[in-house]
């Protein structure tokens, strides 16, 4: 505290005060903004879901005859939804895959993540910047580019000639996970993790600098702290994070095709639904269906997490 | 409970800054030491440094006769309080006190006794099963008194604990924690930059200034006795009134000028302090704390007094006394306190405080007199006080 205020009295005084005059002008921006405004954005956004939910109601015909909005409540039907869940590829399969790979793609960057987070954030070791700057550079690495050296990685693993002795060592071994959920999250997994750090990063190194040294001083050990201290008091950046890559994994068609496109017992609902269309688009009145249930589940997590953003977690252990 | 000694100890900066230089203090078994100084002058990385958050550059400390140097916070048995409490918000009042208990391990049942002691002491029993967030100010500043107590530690660390409640707790606060460290008879080292804390609080005041020690006493001798121009002007409110002037033996004693007037310095006070001989002809800061400051017509008889006539710029009546503030045409005299307010016009403001019978009005010429045996001189060149 007084070690930083002795070093530049200045700054430490006079900077807060600038910060917040920003932030509160910048509310007061937000706040001039009418309501009815806000309103209106929020409906023109949900348009595009509202006829998506309505057409699910409606037959073939009717959705190529007519938009939408001209909809008759006589003319609603069951059948697209009946047809969905009576397919030959069943939706429940599909649905067990989509669950397969998306718990661990969100679990496993989580706990990762946050032992990463605490040691970028509160460990003292050389180098930690760089590594820190390193990992956080990643998030510029597009995925697409790295499709098909992974694959070719879990479908014969990686094998390295020595120069001159001519003698072949495994690098990695082949793990044969063509077709296999596995591929799917371990993509996943790796990919999330820049991201999972940088988020975590920032609001770990954000909490109140006095409660770990007051832990110190108690007697907890780095372990102690992250367990007792940073686990419970990140639980809102921690379910922010939940649901984001719950939701990106839950959703993704890109990384599933590539991995498990070969086999259909791994299909994903993404993939299933893709595949509901059929050739020429022939069942593509179903797609509305389909898409409502592949997206009632993100929906249900999301307001299972939701009441995990409390406001004010940190509100008493110091002032201001 | 231990002694806590400093021996020179050094905190400097990666980056070359010295916060701390050659600080050597030794707090006895069960005393309450105030270290006290002006923002950034390095005593809260002094008190870091014994807590063992901030590594210590140079010296050797000792709690109780270990040597702790590079000993792990945990295993000082020390306890701190922060300026900020620091409490744990997702434990319960309950929690947060029994916290250091639980990571030691000490059984569920003796632990339960001592936190609802601690509790008790504080009166915080009704407060237990809440969080942090649903406390007052006061009773925050109770939890982590709480969290320090209940471990027994050898030595308290206090770090501006009082700074973050108002007023009137403040003062409510600071004689709660002197008597509860004289109940406990706990070794306690506070850090403070508020010197009203420190007079009150403190068995001994320490005061540092840019990381260097500048005195060490009781708080009367501090007030009484200033070593330097510093310690004179940052202990006491209003500060002691400081002036530069040219020094002269004379036949009925010596005279300092001061602007366009001479004080007249009567003889025994000279007697008093033999160094002030070898100042003849020299120049030197004269400094006279605003209470030894009166109106000339009211000064009880008796009293050996020198007087000096000024217009009054300023008056606080204050209801037991008055502060009246005269302008006193020589230059300001920089006491070296960061924290104070720079006056850089040509006139040193001087504060007295007058007996309230006294009615001077702003523009008034009143004849001040000034309390001849209370009077400090401090030599300019090295800003010790002249004594010897």
């Amino acid at each position: 505290m007084s070690s930083t205020s002795s070093l530049s009295p200045g700054i430490a005084s006079d900077a807060p005060e600038a910060a917040l005059g920003r932030t509160g002008r910048w509310y007061a921006f937000i706040r001039s903004i009418p309501t009815w405004i806000v309103w209106l954005i929020v409906i023109v956004w949900s348009i595009p879901s509202l006829g998506l939910f309505v057409n699910s109601w409606r037959t073939r015909d009717a959705q190529t005859s007519t938009g939408w909005w001209a909809v008759n409540v006589d003319e609603l039907t069951f059948d697209n939804y009946d047809q969905i869940f009576s397919a030959r590829n069943s939706i429940w399969d599909s649905l067990a895959n989509s669950f397969a790979i998306a718990l661990p793609a969100t679990i496993i960057p989580i706990a990762f993540a946050a032992f990463a987070a605490y040691g970028f954030a509160w460990i003292d070791f050389k180098g930690r910047k760089g590594l820190f700057i390193a990992t956080v550079s990643l998030l510029a690495i597009p995925l697409q580019v790295a499709l098909i050296p992974l694959l070719q990685l879990y479908v014969g693993g990686a094998k390295w000639t020595l120069p001159l002795l001519d003698k072949t060592i495994t690098l990695v071994p082949d793990f044969d996970l063509a077709g296999e959920t596995t591929a799917v999250w371990l993509t996943h997994t790796g990919f999330a993790m820049p991201f999972a750090i940088f988020l975590l990063h920032n609001y770990i190194s954000s909490l109140p600098k006095d409660l770990f040294e007051a832990a110190r001083i108690d007697g907890a050990d780095h372990f102690t702290i992250f367990w007792r201290l940073v686990l419970p008091l990140s639980v809102p950046v921690l379910a922010a994070f939940g649901i984001f890559q719950f939701l990106w994994t839950w959703n993704d068609y890109l990384i599933a095709n590539t991995m498990v496109g070969s086999n259909p017992d791994a299909h994903p609902t993404t993939i299933l639904i893709a595949n509901l269309a059929g050739d020429f688009g022939r069942n593509e009145h179903i797609l509305p269906a389909a898409a409502f249930v592949q997206a009632f589940i993100p929906l249900v997590a999301f307001f299972a997490l939701q009441r995990f953003f409390v406001r004010g977690m940190l509100a008493g252990s110091v002032k201001g | 409970m231990a002694q806590v000694v400093l021996d020179k100890i050094d905190k400097i900066y990666p980056n070359g800054f010295q916060a701390v230089t050659e600080l050597s203090l030794e707090i006895e078994d069960g005393e309450f030491l105030v270290l006290v100084g002006p923002s950034g002058c390095g005593k809260s990385t002094a008190l870091r440094m014994i807590a063992g958050l901030e590594e210590i550059s140079g010296g050797e400390m000792r709690i109780g006769d270990r040597i702790v140097n590079d000993v792990e916070p945990k295993d000082r048995d020390i306890a701190m309080v922060f300026q900020n409490y620091a409490l744990y918000p997702h434990m319960s009042v309950y929690d947060n006190i029994g916290f250091a208990l639980k990571l030691a391990k000490v059984p569920k049942e003796e632990a339960d006794v001592r936190i609802r002691e601690a509790a008790r002491i504080l009166e915080l029993e009704d407060n237990l099963d809440r969080k942090p967030g649903q406390l007052s100010g006061g009773q925050r500043q109770r939890v982590a008194m709480g969290r320090a107590i209940v471990r027994k530690p050898s030595a308290f660390l206090m770090d501006e604990p009082l700074s973050n409640l108002d007023a009137k707790l403040r003062v409510q606060m600071r004689a709660e924690i002197a008597r509860l460290q004289r109940e406990l008879g706990v070794t306690t080292f506070y850090v403070t930059h508020d010197q009203v804390e420190a007079m009150t609080m403190g068995d001994r005041v320490a005061v540092i200034k840019d990381g260097v020690l500048q005195q060490v006493d009781t708080p009367q001798k501090l007030y009484d006795r200033p070593n330097n121009v510093f310690v004179a002007a940052f202990i006491g409110s209003p500060s002691m009134n400081l002036f530069e002037g040219i020094f002269s033996l004379n036949s009925e004693g010596a005279s300092v000028a001061l602007g366009s007037q001479t004080l007249q310095i009567p003889a025994p006070v000279i007697e008093a302090r033999p160094g002030l001989r070898r100042f003849d002809g020299k120049s030197l800061i004269f400094g006279v704390r605003p209470e030894d400051m009166n109106d000339a017509a009211l000064v009880e008889s008796g009293l050996v007094t020198t007087n000096i006539t000024a217009e009054v710029a300023l008056i606080e009546a204050l209801g037991a006394d008055i502060l009246v503030h005269f302008p006193l045409d020589t230059p300001v005299v920089d006491s070296g306190d960061p924290d104070a307010v720079q006056d850089l016009s040509e006139n040193t403001m001087v504060v007295g405080r007058f007996d309230p019978r006294s009615r001077p009005r702003p523009g008034d010429t009143v004849d001040v007199a000034i309390n001849a045996a209370r009077m400090n001189f401090f030599d300019s060149e090295s800003r010790l006080a002249i004594w010897e």
